[in-house]
């Protein structure tokens, strides 16, 4: 209830939409009401022929009616879909801006495509919380209210009745269902997951199953799963026809009440015949005001669920809180990381355990290791992604939680192993580095790193992820909003980690020429040409185990000298 | 007509419930026309007689009978559809994914695998609305409409004609209008995609744009596009939503014709007041049953897209190479040796063979390390002895019979395998090693995983052997995760051991175990590995080069050092390269 409520409560911008919308709902139905309730007036009057005169009045209304709920459905349809996308919108943005914040520490455990898809189809699937949820209750009882004052006017009991069997097809049967179908679709949407996850692993692990003779075995378990779910659906379907048939006995129930009061009335005098027969006309046309209320009970058990994901994501505490009064980013650049120590959250394995080392302004310092060793943890931990356990990094005497997060990250140029660009332009994908840039720094950065050819290309698509581009002209990418950044501060982060040894060859000449004179970080587990740097720092299972430059700790023949002659041993 | 072949062929293979949902629609109807003649039959009496409600309670029973009569008919046609559909998935669930097992990896690895699960699951559930909706509503669309005029003729012929002259405007326009509407619908969807797309790039891309400083900045962005989305949407909308607007036009304005006709000729006493009104009663349900044909024929054309998606599986059963039945036992493979007959393969759409007249026997017990450069045909190699493609041309035998005399089961039964980059599955640790045999004890499985060296690190997580792994759960590293396919095949304990080489260059360490374990695990079974250091390829018996398909040279290192060659030349270049 209480996710229900705060899911309603992010649609409250559009209360006024909404009403209108389900002021229009009614409209539609009203006019069907009418419609009906007009033919058999004109058809009872006319028994009685009298002048044609007499029947212009119904005639009219039966053509009104006739035009007037098309037009008005077509209207109703527009604007609830226009709300329905400005809610839409609205939910995004309010999920961003919640989850803004948050990334990446909190967000570590949806890193995954398929997982983050999920977290996007929930919010398409809220939409739907207006058009399906909030919109049909209101208008059945808009309804509802309706068909008391047309009713009431010639008998009381009579609207009563309609009153009463109008509660039960708005409230019993809704309420009844619920409770039927109470954990269906949240057990359907969890054996859909179970599948997916059978059927993941069945697919990609095709071959080991093979060798191992467990094929059958995950086909069985996939379609025990798929019986499971199929015996839910088949239990929704007979709940939903369930709700349609008992809405259809409440709307017969109506007219068999409606005649019951107001035959004695039509007998003493008191109501005319005419207005009987279009009263049950157009008791009968009102029920189709409740017939949606099946679909809201449904849906409310799906959006209330997604509702919980998304809240239960974006209620995490952040992980970084930036300073009240920032200090100036300093102008000496000298990084002294001091007894660093990091352990990620649900891990037993320390990531860091006291690293310390220091890179001087302008200098060039290389952190080695086997993957795994807690090399780009530094990484992350000097961007203020994550905040150490304990320990310090500090550039120019100062140490950066007392920098605004914003500020440290525009003086770090980051370039990893996996970039990401953007499904826009190329040009919006650089822009991203710096705003303001023109279109011939554009160009010259893209020459400088290697990407001459796509200067014409500026206005192209990137693909999605960069898909059109290939690992090394990915790579040049980050390379030259790297050069566009121009910060003081350059990390390489396994830069070059995905590309094929002549690729990665030029690419790192071009980062050498470009980083020239900056202060330099670079991880990497690939020992090419470690001779141009300054200090090198060797970390093993989250600890310095050694460091020196790359003639020393040859010499000295310890770790760095096992990996160097690994790599260099074919 | 949206009749999809392959959903026919599986509809009639569901006959009995689609019928009895026919049935009870043809039955509905009936009620429905029945309901009518009574409600008509009680005003006409009010109307007249003004009677006492005892005098009208017989007729008002009837239509309490009858309307009841026709909600559950109702019900009991859309349920037995339901049942049939439901039926239907699940057998396409099987027949999928008995396909998509017996086509095997070389299938399932041919980089559609997103592709194959969407269609494995979403596809099966997008046919639904095809079979559940489209297909009762067209047996609705055949029969009430037919039920209701012959019902409407006898009693007022003119409403009858009017009604047949309307009718037909309904599919006209539906495909008139359909066409574009749908084209546009279509465009909508597009685009719908695409934004959400838009999105997800955002939240999958937000790490780099904090690392610029311009997450804050880019949330105007998504509001932006989100905005113009609604706007270009909603111009579509606006034609689209125009042809229901027409086809409910069609209903109303039909349903007003007929009552002011009516009107008129009662007012001139040509009709009589029951027939008159009945008529007017059943006008409605006439149109909007086949209004409604329209709606669910757009419900079902996921389920023809989606069909033929899986149709596309279905159709490759034929691919599936037979493979015979004999039982192979361990002492054949330890016993006799495997010899490649001139085995050739190529790659379907490629028209260089993968593997080009390979002649080779390979002697139980021994180690025989292929090398040579990538695309050689190391891998295919490897993967047609496992079975899991079929050679061009040529044959694998072992001793004296070929490979596909041997079930597939017993064939995997004596091979232990150990790839490059092993699959973990989504589930515990144990359950991840029991998959090599499923009823190793506690002690066998310890045992394995102190010989890959991995019980220490086992033992340190808190679930130990229980942790699950996976996307779900704890991911290991991919030295983890190569000691853990170890495991697996010193559990296996197969005779033969066909073995991937992992390369690792980067931890001296891991290195170390890992070759120790690997050598632990050789000891006393045939070998067939893809080697890739030198250290491994000197070790072995024998050392195969292959380049582009072909084996070019076989022999121990000291025969190929003597000679001259391909694989002299790679060793000579490697150890020049460790000496720079």
């Amino acid at each position: 209830m209480k996710t229900f409520l705060r899911l309603a409560g992010l649609t409250r911008p559009f209360a006024w939409w909404m009403l209108l919308a389900a002021l229009i709902g009614f409209a539609t139905i009203g006019s069907g009401i009418g419609l009906l309730m007009a033919s058999a007036w004109l058809i009872t009057t006319a028994a009685l022929m009298p002048a044609l005169s007499a029947l212009q009045i119904g005639i009219t209304g039966v053509r009104f009616f006739g035009i007037s709920r098309g037009v008005i459905r077509y209207a109703e349809r527009l604007i609830s879909h226009n709300t329905t996308f400005r809610i839409l919108t609205r939910l995004r943005v309010w999920f961003y801006d919640a989850v803004e914040p948050l990334a990446p520490a909190r967000l570590a455990a949806y890193k995954s495509a398929d997982l983050l898809k999920r977290i996007v189809d929930d919010i398409q699937s809220l939409e739907n919380i207006y058009a399906r949820v909030l919109s049909p209750p209101v208008t059945a009882a808009l309804v509802t209210l309706l068909m008391w004052f047309v009713v009431s006017h010639w008998s009381t009991s009579a609207a009563e009745g309609v009153l009463a069997s109008q509660l039960f097809a708005g409230l019993a049967v809704p309420l009844l269902t619920t409770r039927l179908a109470a954990g269906t679709a949240r057990n359907i949407t969890a054996l859909q997951g179970e599948q997916q996850v059978l059927a993941v692993d069945m697919v990609q692990g095709m071959s080991e199953l093979r060798v191992f003779g467990m094929v059958g075995d995950y086909a069985e378990k996939l379609h025990e799963a798929e019986v499971k779910k199929l015996a839910l659906q088949k239990r929704a379907a007979f709940i939903e026809g369930l709700h349609e048939s008992l809405t259809g006995l409440a709307m017969n129930g109506a007219v068999i009440w409606i005649l019951f009061s107001m035959v004695p009335l039509v007998k003493s005098g008191a109501v005319n015949a005419i207005t009987l027969a279009s009263v049950v006309f157009g008791v009968m046309a009102s029920f189709e005001a409740f017939l949606p209320l099946t679909g809201s009970v449904q849906n409310i058990e799906a959006d209330v669920r997604a509702g919980e994901r998304l809240f239960e994501i974006i209620d995490a505490k952040p992980e970084v809180v930036p300073p009240e009064r920032p200090e100036a980013f300093p102008k000496s650049t000298d990084i002294q990381v001091r007894n660093l120590a990091f352990t990620y959250p649900g891990s037993n394995r320390a990531a860091l355990d006291g690293v310390s080392f220091s890179v001087p302004q302008g200098a060039r310092t290389a952190i080695v290791g086997p993957s795994g060793a807690g090399k780009s943890t530094i990484t992350s931990l000097m961007v203020r992604f994550w905040n150490p356990a304990q320990g310090e990094i500090s550039i120019g005497g100062q140490t950066i939680d007392k920098l605004d997060p914003e500020e440290l990250r525009r003086n770090i140029a980051v370039v990893s192993q996996r970039t990401y660009l953007f499904g826009q332009t190329i040009r919006e994908n650089l822009l991203l580095a710096a705003p303001e840039a023109t279109d011939e720094q554009l160009r010259n950065a893209l020459v400088m790193a290697g990407l001459g050819d796509l200067q014409s290309r500026l206005d192209d698509w990137a693909g999605q992820h960069g898909m059109n581009l290939s690992g090394g002209e990915r790579q040049r990418l980050a390379v030259a909003r790297m050069i566009l950044q121009d910060a003081p501060v350059i990390v390489l982060d396994e830069a070059t980690a995905n590309l094929d040894a002549l690729t990665e060859q030029a690419l790192l000449e071009t980062l050498d020429h470009a980083s020239h004179g900056k202060t330099v970080l670079s991880i990497t587990h690939n020992l090419h040409r470690m001779e141009r740097y300054d200090e090198i720092v060797v970390l093993y299972e989250g600890k310095v185990i050694e460091h020196g430059s790359h003639d020393e700790l040859l010499k000295a023949g310890g770790f760095y000298a096992g990996m160097w002659r690994l790599q260099h041993a074919g | 007509m949206n009749i999809d072949r392959n959903l026919m062929r599986l509809l009639a293979e569901q006959k009995r419930p689609f019928i009895i949902s026919a049935i009870a629609g043809a039955l509905g109807a009936f009620m429905l026309v029945a309901q009518a003649w009574v409600l008509s039959g009680i005003i006409e009496n009010i109307f007249r007689h003004a009677p006492t409600w005892a005098t009208l309670l017989p007729l008002v029973g009837l239509f309490a009978l009858f309307s009841t009569l026709r909600v559950l008919f109702g019900w009991a046609g859309h349920h037995e559809a339901k049942v049939g559909t439901l039926a239907i998935r699940k057998t396409l669930t099987e027949r999928l994914s008995g396909t998509v097992a017996a086509l095997g990896p070389s299938y399932t690895r041919s980089g559609q695998s997103g592709r194959i699960v969407t269609t494995l699951l979403k596809g099966v559930e997008s046919v639904d609305a095809w079979f559940s909706q489209y297909i009762p509503q067209l047996f609705l669309a055949l029969i009430i409409p037919v039920v209701i005029l012959a019902a409407v003729f006898p009693a007022d012929w003119l409403s009858g004609v009017i009604l047949v002259v309307t009718a037909p405007l309904i599919p006209v326009f539906m495909i008139l209008i359909g066409k574009r509407a749908s084209a546009a619908t279509e465009k909508q969807w597009n685009t719908m995609s695409r934004m959400s797309g838009h999105f997800l790039d955002m939240l999958q891309g937000l790490s780099t744009l904090k690392l610029f400083a311009q997450a804050k900045t880019r949330r105007d962005g998504i509001a932006e596009a989100s905005e113009n989305f609604r706007h270009s949407t909603m111009q579509v909308l606006k034609i689209a939503f125009l042809s229901s607007l027409t086809l409910e036009l069609v209903g109303t304005l039909g349903t007003a014709v007929v009552a002011v006709s009516i009107g008129v000729r009662m007012l001139g006493g040509h009709l009589a007041f029951r027939p008159g009104f009945f008529a007017l009663l059943l006008v409605p349900d006439f149109y909007l049953t086949l209004r409604q044909l329209g709606t669910k024929f757009h419900a079902g054309m996921e389920g023809v897209t989606a069909s033929k998606e899986m149709h596309e599986i279905l159709d490759r059963a034929k691919e599936i190479p037979d493979a015979g039945s004999r039982e192979l036992t361990a002492g054949e493979v330890s016993s006799q040796p495997i010899v490649l007959d001139n085995l050739s393969y190529k790659f379907s759409g490629s028209d260089k063979p993968a593997l080009d007249g390979v002649n080779l026997t390979i002697e139980p017990g021994t180690v025989t390390a292929l090398t040579g450069p990538s695309g050689a045909g190391k891998s295919t190699l490897l993967n047609l002895l496992l079975r899991f493609i079929e050679p061009a041309d040529g044959a694998i035998s072992l001793g004296s019979r070929k490979s596909r005399e041997f079930s597939l089961d017993s064939w995997y039964q004596e091979i232990a395998w150990v790839p490059q980059h092993p699959f973990l599955f989504n589930a515990t640790i144990r359950e991840n090693l029991l998959m090599a045999r499923r009823d190793a004890t506690q002690d066998e499985i310890d045992n394995a995983l102190k010989q890959a060296g991995l019980l220490d690190m086992v033992r340190s997580l808190p679930d130990g052997l229980e942790t699950m792994i996976g996307e779900q759960g704890a991911r290991l590293s991919g030295g983890e995760a190569q000691r853990l396919s170890l495991a697996r095949a010193f559990l296996k304990d197969a005779p033969l051991l066909l073995l991937d080489e992992p390369t690792s260059h980067t931890d001296p360490i891991l290195e170390a175990q890992l070759r120790k374990a690997m050598t632990e695990l050789m000891r006393g079974r045939t070998v067939v590995m893809i080697a890739h250091r030198l250290e491994s390829i000197r070790s072995a018996d024998r050392i195969v080069v292959l380049d582009r398909g072909r084996l070019v040279q076989s022999g121990t290192h000291d025969e190929l050092m003597t000679g001259e060659g391909f694989y002299r030349e790679a060793v000579f270049s490697s150890m020049e390269e460790a000496a720079a």
